[in-house]
């Protein structure tokens, strides 16, 4: 890189989780998930929670750091922010802010977190509440375009038509998630294993996507502790690194994910990691094919396969070939995906928990471990701007 | 005016955003036209409406009228009603029309005709207009295959 980067230089060493439900059956509120999350990875990080000093979330989170800090008696606040962007898109840019924090001097523990409890709050999976549609929602929801899944169906069944995706490549995807939700205790479908027959039978939720390619609907919290790089080992022997990441959008993608403009963003088949992915690859310096596995964002699973194949994981022209539940599954998958089970099967935690999984996978303590995994790519939600992706791995001074 | 209306009501009206950006818009479709932002300047079509020519940065906008004729770039058949007012109206199609004489701009609508008919990429459509009475009256732009 020409100038310098954060690439080695900060260190994911605690990770947290919840139980996870699914929506509207936590015994908790949001507040108390969030508390719990925290908690749990200073826990697991052997961090007083007295010491984090900073916190970063996204995807206007409710719970904020003032109420946090105060709430556990925090010795200092000195460092708090907010990804810009709704949905997931901005989960692995969270953790990045926080990093970039680190790296700035602004603070020395951060905590990344998100929680949800769509029982308490709204459903992302029902219509926006409002009783009018001002200017870009005007142009789209008074036609039934409502929900995430038809926000961004139009793009997937676009990018289908120009690559001639087949239904095969998106239930390829379900199936892993599925699979390897089944060897995860804490996956709300956890003892609920899916079949391609299953798959075929279930009820569209809006052509092309099925009930299975969609994400559930969940409460719980998670969280993440990020410390310089020279400190990680006062907290663990196995410090996580972050060596690339991106957050942003390729030009012109809309002033709002799924309103009028979204849909007239010149190039409109995209995941929108057209000019992230390149940049955190060059950051962390590696290539596509150093990846050992990956945790990818799935509001809708033909996000999805966009997202991997702008990470240069799957050339256009082979996605029928490749996305088979085999080449996506640990320990003996080409690219294993999303092996805690994901949004789909694990919990939508926002995307967080993928991001706890890579770092799990990297700890070797992933409950469908990837042997000998080095590098792990963990991308946020497709299919909307900003999104953001980032790259782990075991050593700071990863060349493979 | 009528009130078959491809969905039933209850779903949220179209009104201008609040900077009152789509107002020429609205008003043009309650006669039946259909207009599309144009740069005075440049001559850029832009869709949606913004305060600013994204392609010369000029302040000068009109809207032009457009023939109405454009092709389906991408579709959708919701099955699953996620708004109350949407339980009795399921399947329903959305198609996001290319406008050809009109910079490529795209529109959102519902695909007129046989819910559960086959939809195709590249389908010439042509624009009808859906009005909503009431006590805020809009009219939708809808299309049909030609």
């Amino acid at each position: 890189m020409p100038r310098d980067t954060i690439r080695g230089k900060v260190a994911v060493v605690g990770i947290g989780e919840t139980a996870y439900y699914k929506r509207g059956q936590s015994p908790h509120s949001e507040f108390k998930l969030c508390l719990d999350a925290i908690r749990a990875a200073a826990r697991d990080a052997g961090v007083d929670v007295r010491d984090i000093d900073g916190f970063s979330s996204y995807s206007d989170d409710r719970n904020d750091a003032m109420r946090i800090s105060s709430v556990l008696d925090l010795k200092e606040l000195n460092y708090c922010v907010m990804q810009w962007g709704g949905g997931g898109g901005g989960v692995m840019g969270a953790i990045a802010n926080g990093a970039a924090g680190i790296l700035a001097g602004y603070c020395d523990t951060v905590v990344v977190h998100r929680a949800l409890a769509q029982g308490q709050f709204g459903r992302f999976g029902q219509a926006m509440a409002m009783p009018v549609a001002p200017g870009e929602w005007g142009h789209v929801m008074p036609y039934g375009v409502l929900s995430a899944a038809q926000l961004f169906g139009m793009r997937i069944t676009r990018f289908m038509h120009e690559h001639g995706v087949q239904q095969s490549a998106l239930r390829a995807i379900a199936l892993a998630c599925y699979q390897h939700a089944q060897n995860n205790p804490r996956a709300v479908m956890h003892g609920k294993p899916l079949t391609a027959d299953l798959y075929d039978q279930s009820r569209y939720i809006t052509e092309p996507l099925h009930l299975y390619d969609c994400c559930q609907e969940n409460d719980g919290a998670a969280a993440l502790i990020l410390v310089a790089a020279e400190r990680a080992r006062e907290f663990t022997d196995k410090p996580v690194y972050i060596l690339g990441a991106a957050t942003g959008s390729a030009p012109a993608q809309g002033a709002t994910a799924g309103g009028i403009s979204y849909h007239n963003a010149p190039d409109y088949a995209t995941a929108n990691f057209k000019t992230l992915a390149p940049r955190a690859y060059r950051m962390a310096g590696i290539e596509p094919n150093d990846v050992d596995v990956v945790q990818a964002y799935e509001n809708f699973s033909g996000g999805t396969l966009m997202a991997l194949v702008e990470h240069g994981l799957c050339e256009p022209d082979a996605i029928n070939h490749f996305f088979v539940p085999e080449n996506l599954t640990a320990p003996h998958g080409k690219l294993p995906l999303n092996t805690s089970g994901g949004n789909l099967a694990e919990c939508y935690m926002h995307g967080l928990e993928l991001a706890i999984e890579g770092v799990r996978q990297l700890r070797g303590e992933s409950c469908n471990q990837v042997q000998n995994a080095r590098i792990a790519l963990c991308i946020g939600g497709p299919l909307v701007a900003p999104a953001s992706t980032i790259i782990f791995g075991t050593d700071a001074g990863t060349n493979p | 005016m009528t009130d078959d209306t491809y969905l039933p009501r209850g779903l949220p009206d179209p009104v201008p955003s609040p900077e009152g950006l789509g107002t020429e818009y609205w008003a043009a479709t309650r006669n039946h036209k259909l207009v599309v932002q144009r740069c005075q300047d440049c001559r850029t079509w832009q869709w949606g409406p913004e305060i600013i020519c994204r392609s010369c940065g000029g302040e000068k906008l009109g809207y032009e009228q457009v023939s109405g004729k454009g092709t389906i770039f991408s579709w959708q058949r919701a099955w699953h009603p996620v708004h109350a007012s949407l339980k009795d109206a399921m399947p329903y199609i959305v198609v996001l029309v290319e406008l050809a004489d009109a910079g490529k701009v795209r529109m959102i609508g519902n695909l007129l005709g046989d819910r559960e008919q086959p939809v195709q990429i590249g389908v010439s459509v042509e624009a009808v207009f859906e009005d909503h009475p009431g006590d805020h009256p809009f009219t939708l732009v809808q299309w049909r295959k030609t």
